[in-house]
């Protein structure tokens, strides 16, 4: 096929073309709605920022801005080590509780489906405005609480259960704040159960007929089986809930950016303070990646 | 095994069978209690997912002499609809549903078109840039939306198209163009995890339908429109509903571009500020329970979507 004209292109130039054509509704917004604004935030984050009528002025203060989030606010570095010590503490207990969901839902029972369903319903509640609209809200906390005292197994009770048992000072703690905030915790692993759940699906059955016929136990079978072909999706679900806890609303530091940008020591000031976060995170990222990473298991 | 100890076996197994009647064999029992303590647990984390709904329901049903009854714990004695008509009132209901409606419906559409043309080119050109583009797209998702708010909000309120008009910009805030713009540039609310699903969910597919394509003179484009496309319509709904859904719930965005609307996000939220008094918290879940009731609808249509999205999408395979 021979077409007259100017444009004439390779086989590997159509391609190229073709492939920004099909990416370049991403390439134009990744530039003017991700990174500008990123490139902005980092001026802002070295400059004071003065609202004027006609728009706004920037003041340039170089890292004074920095200095104040990092050693004379009170606040900043508190939480910031607080909401990382939680993130750690989420993560890990996310991902067991999703995993062993994922386990429990991919047994064959009466209701499987019904089941399912209810799990997966924080992805359409647990978020956003409803359960902003929880906090603070006081008849929740009350019934909340009143329910937590009536049951058999109210907190206080387990909580003095386990001091009974001589776990590890570290650990005992560790359990009891997962014991306390339960309800999070199953409302936030909805994704990852569901993840897991996929993973677990496309293992084939004959893996584990062939380990029965071993004499293989259930117990044995998950741990030889099981866990190393769902490995890799270990790493995709504690990535996706470290991004998940890191970027919610609800996140205290996050909360504090907020006041800060609206209120409190002002825009620059908050812009640097989510800098500093956001370089935290992304080390805490690359060093949890590259550790998984190295246990991970491929089937190929 | 010889044959004596194989006869000493089964001799077992007969003497288990005797004493046990069938139902209560100790391998069945074990199987039982198994049962139990998986029904247990599955109700168990079902109650703890359900629970707030029901609180909602139960207060938000209440009246004011139930609130102060203190033998009133989750059926009202006297259950009337004072806090919904309120609600519904207050959060200027009709007119907020339409709006919201409106909107997500619109931003899942874009986001679903853009994401889908984005993924295939990510999933199918070999081009020069493409592992850039594709750490871009990781790094939006990454980089949390607290971080640009202010830069976007600016942009918003004094757009100039970046420089490319004069003077002192339009104000798109309290508009639909910040969501259009956002949207139609696959970089929305959690665009990067849309692009992701659609790219593995094309790199799913057989090559050999593009090529039996391109054989037959189709242009890429046109191979995307008429072959590609009709198969991807599973991964398409997902998209559009996972996009409809967070564009439904979220706050975030809805408060920086269009916190002056009638949106059911702002008017929910706003409530807290318009009612006072004892039944503010009834109110509040009343209105709660409105904002969710049509997603638990569409939920309860479409729910075989959600659940199988990630299968479907073949994310993990």
């Amino acid at each position: 096929m021979k077409r007259p004209g100017i444009f004439k292109f390779t086989l590997k130039q159509k391609i190229n073309i073709y492939g920004y054509l099909f990416t370049l509704p991403f390439i134009i917004g990744f530039i003017f709605f991700f990174l500008y604004p990123v490139i902005q935030s980092i001026v802002f984050s070295f400059s004071r920022l003065i609202i004027t009528r006609e728009g706004y002025r920037l003041e340039f203060i170089a890292w004074q801005n920095y200095n104040f989030a990092l050693f004379i606010n009170p606040e900043y570095i508190r939480t910031l080590g607080e909401t990382v010590g939680g993130m750690i503490n989420n993560v890990v207990a996310i991902t067991i509780f999703s995993l062993f969901a994922a386990v429990l839902l991919n047994q064959q029972f009466r209701g499987r489906m019904l089941a399912r369903a209810i799990f997966f319903l924080p992805v359409i509640m647990g978020s956003g405005v409803v359960l902003m609209m929880e906090q603070g809200n006081y008849s929740m906390q009350l019934l909340r609480e009143s329910q937590a005292a009536s049951g058999i197994f109210s907190r206080d009770i387990l909580a003095g259960l386990l001091m009974q048992i001589r776990l590890p000072q570290g650990m005992l703690v560790y359990v009891i704040d997962i014991l306390f905030n339960i309800t999070r915790i199953i409302n936030r692993s909805a994704i990852q159960i569901l993840i897991f759940l996929a993973g677990l699906q496309s293992i084939p059955p004959s893996l584990y007929e062939a380990a029965r016929v071993e004499g293989a136990t259930g117990w044995e079978s998950f741990w030889k089986i099981t866990f190393p072909l769902l490995s890799p999706l270990i790493l995709t679900n504690v990535v996706y809930t470290v991004v998940d806890f890191f970027t919610s609303p609800e996140n205290q530091l996050v909360q504090l950016i907020r006041r800060e940008a609206f209120g409190g020591a002002g825009y620059g000031v908050s812009t640097a303070m989510s800098f500093i976060y956001f370089i935290t995170v992304s080390l805490i990222l690359i060093i949890v990646i590259s550790l998984i990473s190295r246990t991970v298991f491929y089937q190929d | 095994m010889n044959k004596k100890s194989i006869n000493s076996v089964n001799k077992e197994f007969k003497n288990i069978h005797k004493f046990y009647p069938l139902s209560i064999r100790p391998d069945r029992l074990k199987n039982y209690l198994y049962v139990i303590i998986r029904a247990v647990l599955i109700i168990g984390i079902c109650y703890i997912i359900i629970f707030p709904l029901l609180v909602k329901l139960s207060s938000a049903l209440m009246s004011l002499t139930d609130f102060y009854d203190q033998t009133v714990m989750w059926i009202p004695r006297n259950p009337n609809l004072n806090n919904f008509t309120r609600a519904f009132r207050d959060m200027e209901y009709p007119v907020a549903f339409v709006n919201s409606l409106l909107l997500a419906s619109l931003v899942g559409f874009l986001q679903m078109i853009s994401c889908t043309v984005v993924g295939y080119g990510l999933a199918r050109f070999k081009f020069r840039g493409q592992s850039i583009i594709f750490a871009a797209v990781i790094l939006t998702l990454v980089i949390p939306p607290q971080m640009i708010m202010i830069p976007l909000y600016l942009n918003f309120r004094y757009f100039t198209f970046f420089g490319l008009l004069p003077g002192e910009g339009i104000n798109l805030l309290n508009s639909f163009w910040p969501f259009v713009f956002t949207s139609l540039t696959a970089v929305g609310m959690k665009n990067g995890l849309f692009i992701y699903i659609m790219r593995q969910f094309f790199r799913n597919m057989p090559r050999q339908l593009e090529e039996a394509a391109y054989i037959d003179g189709a242009s890429p484009i046109t191979a995307f429109l008429r072959v590609m496309l009709p198969g991807a319509i599973p991964a398409l709904v997902i998209v559009f509903l996972f996009s409809f859904v967070w564009q439904w719930n979220d706050y975030f965005y809805t408060n920086i571009f269009m916190s002056g609307n009638t949106v059911l996000p702002m008017t929910l939220a706003s409530l807290r500020r318009i009612i006072e008094g004892p039944q503010t918290t009834a109110v509040i879940n009343a209105g709660s329970l409105m904002f969710v009731a049509p997603l638990l609808l569409l939920y309860a249509l479409l729910q075989r979507y959600f659940v199988e999205s990630i299968n479907r999408t073949g994310l993990v395979g």
